[in-house]
This record gives structure tokens, sequence and C-alpha cells, in this order.
């Protein structure tokens, strides 16, 4: 890259969106007060113009970055190119600003803005978390920790499902041996909405927040400032992107395979991918429609919600839960995929029981839909309901053991080496079992009445995140790094990030289950220092400041290697997957150029003579649209 | 299913279209998640009432719309065999049906109804469902739109039409949700009140 390569801002598709979304935010408040005005009505109302201007925005924003220049040709018979290219005139770092349909480059806008997004939920957390070190009211205001708490809460949800996102786009096409995903400016434009989407979310924060946590329940929810409708808008437009995510992989599984790659002999992280993807296609619309109903009943005064109107709360409950209990599946079933598929190379033994856990994942995504209502033992919901869902809840137990199971299985009497992908992937097995083990008591109706909101909730759920999905999504950046990038991580800093990150952990999830046990309830600012465990509040606030230094000191490690890290090998860690037999980083269009056969098994690790993939025999795939 | 396909397969417009087909119908199970949410509340929250509405009215907006998918069938299968006249209008009359579909509900039974959405529930409950509806049947009629001009523009065949199938088995999917939203508007349980 030479240094004379200069860019005009302005022709990003990122600052170009955003300058339309300020401008369509403009036109959308200047619509509504126009509206009023000449309907007879007080000009200024800040609700419906607030929102109506937010909803322009984003569609300015999606216009205005292009998203859907390509979809205008195509509708009126115009062609469009298939093919990818960034522009040469540009350096290499301006592609990931603007539209790429390249799944690579979107799986990596996806990943960056996963860390970015997380970032800042995490420094929420840490606002919060030092208020509640000691008891009493020190640092912040009941409003304001009640929305830091909020959101805390749903932009780690947008950070995870970018992350997943991250994950799905990268990989999937590489491990199925594609050119790309199956429809390129859909992927486009599902990562791209989210931009706007997350815009909005953080925007309540500065519009009186939401004191809902972000659950955003009535009636709470239908008198909260104007901020929870810009949450509640946000939410909807990242809905629209899992959603859209979705379809797209499942055609991409289904209609771009390599030849030979039969089903059963995918690599089995995309066997999780597929699961979620079934959850992310389906289950989302309802929280979609769940946040439509309530912003409506703020807009329009539709009485969904509304007692006095004979609306009632739970149906939001039903709602919201039909897709918030799945989503926690949508978090951790890529997770889980990334451990089944990194064990086998580290342990270098053929994976225990593949079928079993490509049928688990789909078996934990199809239970997950009839779970919902174990979050609403307490809510007044109808009680005959509590018993089968409790079973309904507890049988989740029986695929995640599965998994369980072959994981041990493919560790049993393995050789095994201790990288920092491989540290990351068994502590997320021994987390992630801390995170199911807490969970019958909670699924039991009769333990769950007493636990019901109280802090253990929020250990327990700590738990399955960071198992589930956070340490495997390190392991799975640290695995690929010399991928994307062609360069080496620093694998002491690596295992300095692990060792701080572990057993900081399990102080703070631990420490909140205690604090829960003894009678802390959650996203409340204050305690009373007579229960007795201000120390370990102080103790779960100090872990939190030693994960957020250990992200810190993974951050540092990839900027230093992409800049001056050791230049990778092709297959560092000595994987049969098809994306280790390519060169580091991966060329612009994956297989073109060394296409491939699958004419084995893929985990036969430790076999003679077992081959998975064979070079140099197959026909590249191509995109459709 | 795909896997010994060749790269000359895949970059067939045969081959796209299948896929694309694939696409097409997962939105379309996607999108049945916010019409089945719609009646579970439906359900949920009005039981064994139903709304105060116009029953003439509600008949002749319905003939209408199952009267227009017809007409999109036989556009559709026109253009399959070639037959660009029969296609072009099968595709103006389905497009008619649908403006005269939104004004039937929109203009009239939401005029004519006794009641707003912010009165009562079940006021809520109606101009919810009808509006989600009718705004996918705007969706459905701007796309017939193009089609339309497209079509007259001469760009499909009988062996290239993707864009009509894909308008052709959208509009049948709005039409499929309506006869589920017809009885549950109009003729399920007592009038409430
Ligand atoms: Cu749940």
């Amino acid at each position: 890259m030479s240094a004379t390569k200069r860019v005009n801002i302005f022709s990003l598709s990122l600052v170009r969106g955003i300058v339309f979304q300020i401008l369509g935010t403009l036109v959308g408040i200047g619509v509504v007060t126009l509206i009023r005005l000449l309907m007879g009505l007080p000009a200024w109302k800040a609700e419906p113009a607030g929102v109506f201007g937010a909803f322009l925005g984003v569609l300015f924003f999606l216009v205005g970055a292009g998203t859907i220049r390509d979809w205008y040709k195509m509708a009126l018979g115009e062609p469009v190119s298939d093919h990818h290219a960034a522009d040469p005139e540009q350096p290499g770092w301006a592609k990931y600003f603007n539209i790429s349909y390249d799944h690579k480059v979107i799986g990596i806008q996806y990943g960056v803005t996963s860390v970015v997004v997380m970032l800042l939920a995490g420094s929420f957390a840490l606002i919060f978390r030092a208020e509640l070190a000691r008891a009493g009211l020190q640092l912040i205001e009941l409003d304001m920790f009640n929305t830091l708490v909020g959101l805390h809460g749903i932009v780690m949800i947008a950070s995870i499902l970018l992350g997943v996102g991250a994950m799905s786009n990268y990989l999937v096409p590489l491990l199925i041996g594609a050119s790309d995903m199956a429809f390129p400016r859909l992927n486009a434009f599902a990562y791209w909405v989210n931009v706007p989407g997350a815009l909005l979310v953080v925007s309540s924060l500065f519009l009186g927040g939401f004191d809902t946590g972000w659950t955003g329940y009535p009636p709470l929810s239908a008198r909260a400032p104007l901020g929870m409708q810009m949450f509640f808008l946000g939410v909807y437009f990242i809905g629209l992107s899992s959603i859209l995510g979705s379809l797209n992989l499942i055609v991409t599984v289904i209609r771009m395979r390599a030849p030979g790659m039969s089903y059963f002999r995918m690599p089995i992280f995309v066997w999780a991918a597929v699961a979620t993807s079934i959850i992310g296609l389906t289950a989302t619309q309802l929280i979609g429609l769940s946040f439509q109903m309530v912003m409506f009943q703020r807009l329009f005064g539709m009485g969904f919600f509304d007692p006095a109107k004979g609306g009632n709360v739970i149906l939001f409950q039903h709602l919201f839960w039909f897709y918030s209990h799945p989503a926690v599946y949508v978090f951790i079933l890529p997770g889980l995929g990334i451990i089944s598929e990194l064990l086998p190379v580290f342990v270098r033994k053929p994976l225990f029981g593949y079928k079993w856990i490509a049928m688990s994942s789909l078996g934990i995504a199809l239970v997950g839909f009839f779970v919902w209502a174990h979050h609403m033992f307490t809510a007044g919901m109808e009680e005959y309901l509590r018993v089968p869902f409790m079973y309904s809840t507890l049988l989740v137990a029986v695929p995640t053991g599965v998994k369980f199971f072959s994981w041990v299985g493919t560790m049993w009497r393995g050789r095994m080496s201790f990288e920092t992908p491989m540290l990351f992937t068994l502590g997320a097995v021994s987390i992630f079992l801390l995170g199911g083990l807490t969970g019958p008591p909670n699924a039991t109706v009769a333990t769950d009445l007493h636990l019901q909101d109280s802090y253990w909730i929020v250990g327990h759920f700590h738990a399955t995140m960071f198992g589930g999905f956070v340490f495997p999504w390190f392991a799975a950046i640290y695995y690929w790094f010399p991928k994307f990038t062609g360069k080496m991580y620093n694998e002491k800093l690596g295992k300095l990030h692990f060792w701080l990150m572990f057993p900081a952990f399990y102080l703070m999830s631990l420490g909140q289950m205690r604090v829960g046990l003894l009678g802390m309830r959650r996203r409340i600012a204050d305690y009373d220092p007579a229960l007795g465990f201000d120390n370990t509040q102080t103790l779960v606030t100090i872990a939190g400041y030693v994960i957020a230094f250990s992200v810190l000191l993974f951050l540092f490690n990839l900027v230093r290697s992409i800049r001056s890290g050791e230049v990778a090998v092709a297959n560092p860690w000595n994987s049969r997957s098809p994306e280790f037999q390519l060169p580091s980083p991966i060329p612009e269009h994956n297989y073109a150029e060394h296409p491939f056969v699958v004419v084995g098994e893929p985990y036969d690790y430790g076999l003679a003579d077992a081959e998975y993939v064979r070079f140099g025999a197959a026909s590249e795939p191509a995109a459709a649209d | 299913m795909t896997t010994n396909v060749t790269s000359e397969v895949r970059a067939s417009y045969a081959y796209k279209t299948a896929t694309n087909r694939l696409g097409l119908w997962l939105f379309l199970l996607s999108d049945s998640f916010v019409f089945g949410g719609l009646l579970v509340s439906r359900f949920y929250l009005l039981g064994n009432t139903r709304p105060h509405l116009d029953q003439t009215l509600g008949l002749i907006v319905t003939a209408m719309l199952l009267v227009s998918s017809f007409f999109m069938n036989r556009a559709e299968t026109a253009i399959a065999h070639g037959d660009e006249k029969t296609f072009l209008r099968g595709t103006l009359i389905t497009l008619v049906l649908g403006v005269a579909f939104l004004l039937g509900v929109v203009g009239v039974e939401w005029r004519l109804a006794p009641f707003g959405p912010a009165d009562d529930v079940v006021g809520a409950v109606f101009y919810m469902m009808t509006g989600m509806h009718a705004f996918h049947v705007l969706t459905g009629v701007i796309f017939l739109g193009i089609v339309y001009r497209n079509g007259r523009k001469g760009l499909y065949s009988a062996e290239k039409h993707w864009q009509v199938e894909a308008a052709a088995v959208y509009w049948h999917f709005v039409d499929v949700v309506w006869i589920f939203f017809y009885p549950a508007l109009y003729l399920i349980g007592t009038v409430a009140g």
C-alpha cells in the first residue's frame, strides 16, 4: 500500500449513509410537523416527529450508502455485475467502509462492528458496575442507571448478533467450498441495515433514555421517554438484518456446496449455523411484531397492552419471549459449533459422534420454540401453562448433554496441545457447563419462584453467554486470524488474555450468583448494606474491570499483529478443513483457482491416509441473486 | 442434491432461478410468522368476539382478492407459454383488483367502521391486522406495477420470467393470508360491543 492513495471521505458508503441518515431524520421531522400544521393541530409533538424522522433516517441511510442501487437497476431490467472487485484507486482499508459483495469483507465488517459495539456495551456495564461496588448511590442517577442497564443488555445482544453474522458470513462459504453467499447483495444489505439501527439504539441515551431494561415490557415501556421508541425502532432494524442474513445462509448451504460435500460431510460449524438461521428466519418476526405493537400503542393509542382499553400486557411477554428465548440459542449455537469444530484439531482425534452433534444443534433449535413461557412463571400468566413449560425447558438439557458427551468423548485420550484457540475452547466448555448446570433451577417452577429477577439469573445468564458465545468467539478469532490477515497473532499475549479473563469470569459469575441467592435484585441501583454482601459486590466489579482489561489486551494484540506480526503459513494448525488448504490470507475469489472435491470424512484426525478434500478436480461455484 | 453440479450449471439462469425461488419461499415462511403472530394476538385479546363490520363490503373485497389471484395465475401461465398479450392483460387486471381491494379496505371499511384504532382493543386489533395486510397488498401492487412495466418493454420470455413468477407467488401468498384473516375478523365469534 502506498501512502499516496487518498480517499475523499464523502465517497465512503459509511459516511454517505450517516449524512443521509441525518438528512432523512430532519425531513421526517419536518414532514410530520407540516402535516400537523395543516391538520390544525399544535405543530410540534416530539414523539410522532421523532419516530417518523428516525424511521425515514434509516431508509435514507440505506439509499445513501448505496445498498439498494443494484436492486433498483434489476427492477428496471438493467444488467448488474455478479462479480466484485475492490476499487484499485482506493487504499486497501477503504473497502471495509464501502458496500462490498464479498462475503469475506462483509464478514470482517460484521466482526469489527461487533467488537466496537461490544466495547460500548462493556463500558456501560463498567459504569453501573462501579455504582454497584458499594451500597448507596455514589456515581449516577437512578434513571441513568436504568438506561445503562438496559443499554448494556441490548447493545451486547446487538454485538453478539453481529458476531454471529461475522462467523456465519466469513466461515460458511469457505467451509462448504462456495465462492460467496447465495445472495451477495442481500448479504451487504443485511450488514448495512445494522449500522443505522445501532445508531438509533444508542441515540436513546440522549433522548431521555428508557427504564425498562432490555426487555421493554409494557406498561412501563408504553410511557417511558422518547428513548424507548428509538430502542424499539433500532432493534426492529437489527432484527431485520437477522432475518435476511438467516435466509441467505440457509439458501447458501442448500445450493452452494462443493462437489461431493453431502450434508453429513460438511464441517460441523455449518450445522450450527443452519440451526441458528432457522430460529433467526422465523422467530425474529415476533419480537418485531411485539415492538411494533408497543410503538403503535404509543403513537396511535392502539390499546393492545392497555388494560383500560381491554388490552393485556401478558400478550407482549408471550410474543417477546417466543423470539427472545430462542434468541439465546442464536447466540450460543454458533459458539458450540466452534467448540466442536476446534476440539478435534487440537486433540488430533476424530470428532466423537458427528451426526449426533449435527442433530443436537437442530434439536436445541426446535425444542427452543416450545419453552418461552419459562420467563413468565411469576408474571401472572395462565397457571396451567407452568408445568408443561417446565418440562419442555428441562428437555433442552438432552441435546445439550449430547454435545458435552461428544466433547468429552473427543478429548478422551487425545493428544491435546494448548495454543490460545484451544485454551478458549476448553474455557468455553467449562464455563458453559456452569451456565448449563445453573439453568434447571430457573426452569423448575418451585425454585424459579424464588430466583426470578434476582442476581442469580444475571450470573446464570452471563455464564451461558460467556461459555456459549464470548469464549468460542475469541477462540474463533485467534484460530482463523491467519486466514483473515495473513499474519499470526502473538501467542504470549493471547495466553495472557485467556489467563486474565478465565478466572475473572468465574469470580464475576459466581459472585453474581452469590449476591443473588442472598437477596440482591437485578436492575436495582442500590442495596441494603445489612444484607452483608458489599465485599462480594466489590469483587464482582473488580472482576468486571479485569475482563475489560483483558479485552483491551486482545485488541492490542490483534492491531499489533496486523501491523507487524509474523507472516502466517497456510495451515498453522494442521487442519483438514478446506479453507486452511488455501494460502493465507484467503484469495479474493476463494476456491476459484483452487477447486476441490470432497472425498472423505471431515474429522478423521489421526487416521492414516484419511483424506477429506482433494484439490484440482472440481469447478467453481458461482453466485446467484 | 447439488453435490455434483458443474460451474456452467451453477451460472445458468435455471439454476439461479431455483436458488432465488428457495429464497422467496423462505421469505414467505418468515413473513407468515408475522401474520401468525397477529392471528394469535387476535384470539388472545378478543377471544370469541369479533369487530362490528360491514358484511357486504367484507364479502366484496374478499371476492375481488380471490379473483385477482386467478388472473395472476393466468398471467404467469401465459408468459410461461410465451403469450405476452394474455400475460399483460392478466397482470393489469390483477393490479386493478389489488388497488380496488386497497380502496375497499383502507378507503371504505376504515371509514365505515364504528370504531377507531384508539377506542378499544377491538379497534386496535382490527386496524393492526387489516393495516399489516394492506401494507403487503400495497407492496404487491408496486411489484405488479414493475412487472407490468417490464412486460410492456418485452423483458420477459417463456424461458426467463423470474420476476413474474416471484410477483405471482407473492401475490398468492398475500391472498392466502387474507383467507385466514377474513374469517378471523368477519365470521368467527359474536359481535363485540
Ligand atoms: Cu429462556
